[in-house]
């Protein structure tokens, strides 16, 4: 059966690695729900959190394949019910319709949502919550002119992590993380002489 | 008076010298030990081939006619001489042409290291010339792939990457350096070979557990069967695998790419598994109670239809790779590790057995598959040759003491069933990717990595025209490749599925031959066409003992099947033995 699985994959930071894993994916025709990539607590180190709808057996098997790649520390792949995963969302509303209708406000206090910016003409609102909370605002919002909705990846911490900070710490003790070399060359085009 | 601590100082400024990035590239090479490079010089690594013209006495480099036939030639190397193969390209066409050859590589896990050439680091997204996305084209079918843009990066990319080719489960490694990179000059303090890489780890853990488990399943087990695969060659296993196999008396057969790995004449080698594999090893498989799996992968032409397959066997794996354990067939006890490791740890908890009966029933099927096929194909009562008694006749002469290169189609698997080995890395061929086009400049590889030996490359007259332009190589560079052709004018496996499963609806598979001897001729290689029985032996021993390079055409008859075959779809143990059958 078909279940909601994040995976957590530590990772170097190298450029290409992402394109490495992400054709794990793309290969097998899996669709990726959402990716977030972000630094881990220890520096030089990456983490993945990638949403995927697929089976235990198939979720199993990807994350073999995606240890599998050189560059990758370790990926873990968890149910909902072993992180603690958040979502961000923000909406663009028109300011006049929450000046005018006092109730639109208050629905918006009942979802948590707070004020990023203020503006005459349109206010944004942020949410951060989960997939089901973060879409009911969307659906409360819409008849009152909702001109923008954007939602990031899930970002999740694993329950039970606290194994493999340690080994992450061991990691780092033993070799430091290599700094990438990125194309400076590009910023010189013009100066550098072309045979 | 200098003081002595002076004179350190000195001497170590003396060990760095200021090169170029193309000299820290040979001078890498040469320090892995590299004596051979197979690669075609452009625009973009000529910086490179000029740093190779002042060693061009410590490193030969053979001019391949294709980047293809570079490659391939390079995977011959490798697979015959167990050393990493390496390749120079250049940039776009030169790096896009090594494709077909690293996704070979990737899937038979072939060690290469691939460098190629790369527009100025200022160029690249420019759409420049000769400029393409070698890095993302590559991705998925290099075990790793890197981009230097600095010369400073070379020696330590050079270093991981002949590291990450050849640990582990070995694999191709594509390293792309820019011509700004080729041409910088930089203090280069010496050459540092790679032995650790924190996030990747060439072998898993041995789980002390697992391999008791394991024995104990072994030592209970009534019909225990063993299926070997190219992990006992990579791991230079093939000592253990014997004692195991005699010490159990357990039967063994194997997969393609395990052809070998214990001699074909051993009497518990019972045969080749899988889609035109020996009848017995695929039949039993659904007899047996446990099967044994080493260093394969449980590939679909192995396997049949899944859910048919070792259906009353519990299953013990022996991987380096964890990913493939329960990867196509769920495993009972998986032994992760690398099998020179596993297998005598596992050796020694197993007990001294013999499984005559069970043994017998091999036999039996062999009796009954050489009644049917082997006979008819050996010794066939017309005057049509056939391709099993070329290669029977090919046994004779080497005594299974050359080194088998095969092509892909027919001829590779009535090459594979009959060819004599009596050691190791004498069969090569495409398995994974099958790959047409393969046999000729993997041939010639082989040649420079068992220098010693016959090398006889057995192609059809399909794959023969897909890289013939590596004649050239043989004409330029001598090597003393013995090239058969078995030609039955048809790209015959087609014409065989065609037959069997597409009504006899024969669809663009009657391709016609130049005149092999002539075009061999026109480079410099002597050659013969024989159609008559009489004539094989002689040919045969004509081609062998020429000095060099030498051309044999055999026509074999024109709509010959290879049986037995499970066909697709099917389970193992449905495998037939006449077209009549299916």
């Amino acid at each position: 059966m078909k279940k909601e699985f994040t995976i957590t994959v530590y990772t170097e930071n190298q450029i290409g690695l992402l394109n490495r894993v992400a054709i794990i994916f793309s290969r097998r025709k899996i669709n990726i729900d959402s990716l977030n990539v972000s630094p881990s607590e220890i520096e030089g180190i990456h983490r993945f959190t990638i949403l995927i709808n697929e089976t235990e057996e198939v979720v199993r098997k990807l994350c073999r394949q995606i240890e599998k790649q050189i560059g990758v520390l370790k990926a873990y792949f968890n149910l909902d019910s072993e992180i603690i995963w958040q979502e961000l969302a923000l909406y663009k509303v028109p300011t006049e319709v929450i000046q005018e209708k006092a109730y639109v406000e208050r629905l918006l206090r009942e979802h948590g949502a707070s004020v990023v910016v203020l503006r005459k003409d349109y206010t944004v609102f942020e949410v951060v919550g989960q997939r089901q909370e973060t879409d009911k605002l969307v659906e409360v919002l819409q008849p009152y002119g909702l001109i923008e909705f954007v939602r990031s990846a899930r970002i999740a911490i694993i329950k039970d992590s606290k194994g493999f900070n340690q080994k992450l710490r061991e990691f780092e003790y033993r070799e430091p993380g290599e700094e990438v070399i990125e194309n400076e060359y590009l910023n010189q085009q013009k100066e550098v002489f072309t045979y | 008076m200098v003081s002595e601590e002076l004179k350190e100082v000195k001497k170590d400024t003396a060990l760095i010298e200021n090169i170029s990035g193309s000299e820290i590239v040979i001078r890498s090479l040469l320090a892995e030990g590299t004596n051979v490079v197979f690669g075609y010089p452009g625009g973009a690594i000529m910086p490179i081939y000029d740093a190779l013209y002042d060693y061009q006495d410590q490193l030969e480099h053979i001019l391949v006619r294709h980047e293809q036939g570079g490659i391939h030639a390079a995977q011959g190397f490798a697979r015959a001489s167990s050393k990493t193969g390496v390749v120079f390209a250049t940039s776009g066409p030169g790096a896009t042409n090594l494709v077909t050859g690293l996704a070979d590589a990737m899937i038979d896990s072939t060690p290469l290291v691939c460098i190629t050439g790369q527009v100025f680091a200022h160029l690249l997204g420019t759409d420049a010339f000769q400029e393409t996305d070698v890095l993302n084209i590559t991705t998925p079918v290099t075990k790793w792939n890197y981009q230097v843009t600095d010369a400073s990066e070379i020696a330590d990319a050079i270093a991981k990457g002949f590291y990450i080719a050849s640990t582990g489960r070995p694999g191709p490694v594509l390293i792309d350096i820019t011509k700004n990179a080729q041409l910088q000059k930089i203090d280069f303090e010496g050459y540092q070979p790679c032995n650790h890489i924190r996030s990747y780890k060439p072998k898993p853990t041995i789980r002390h557990e697992y391999i008791t488990k394991a024995a104990e399943i072994i030592n209970q087990a009534k019909k225990p069967f063993i299926v070997f695969g190219q992990g006992v060659v990579l791991g230079n296993a093939e000592k253990h695998l014997e004692h195991f196999v005699n010490k159990t008396g357990i039967p063994a057969a194997w997969t393609i790419l395990g052809a070998g790995a214990l001699a074909t004449d051993h009497p518990l080698n019972v045969g080749m598994v899988g889609m035109h594999g020996n009848y017995g090893p695929n039949l039993l498989t659904n007899e047996c109670d446990v099967l044994i799996a080493i260093g394969m992968r449980f590939d679909d032409r192995v396997t049949g239809r899944l859910d048919k397959y070792a259906t009353n066997a519990r299953i013990i794996h022996l991987d380096i790779d964890p990913a493939e354990i329960d990867k196509n067939v769920q495993t009972t006890v998986p032994v992760w590790g690398d099998c020179a490791e596993t297998l005598p740890l596992l050796s020694r908890l197993v007990k001294e057995n013999s499984h005559n009966d069970w043994l017998k029933r091999f036999y039996d099927c062999t009796k009954q598959e050489i009644e049917k096929v082997i006979k008819p194909e050996m010794h066939p009562e017309n005057d049509v040759l056939t391709m099993a008694e070329v290669i029977n006749i090919l046994n004779e002469l080497t005594n299974g003491d050359a080194v088998i290169v095969s092509d892909v189609g027919q001829h590779q698997m009535v090459a594979c069933r009959y060819a004599k080995l009596n050691t190791s890395r004498c069969n090569i061929t495409s398995g994974g990717l099958g790959t047409m086009g393969f046999g000729l400049p993997a041939a010639i590889g082989a040649k420079y990595g068992a220098p010693d030996k016959h090398v006889v490359a057995v192609i059809g007259d399909g794959g023969i025209q897909m890289t013939i332009q590596e004649f050239g190589t043989i004409m330029q560079f001598g090597a003393a490749v013995k090239i058969l052709i078995l030609n039955n004018q048809f790209l015959g496996m087609v014409r065989q599925w065609q037959q069997l499963f597409h009504d006899k609806r024969y669809s663009f598979v009657n391709i016609t031959s130049p005149d092999y001897v002539t075009v061999a001729k026109g480079y410099g290689i002597e050659g013969r066409s024989i159609s008559q029985r009489e004539q094989l032996k002689e040919s045969l021993q004509t081609m062998l003992n020429h000095d060099g390079a030498y051309l044999l055409e055999v026509m074999v008859g024109k709509e010959n099947n290879v049986f037995p075959m499970v066909p697709q779809g099917r389970g193992v143990s449905e495998i037939v033995l006449a077209a009549n059958e299916i």
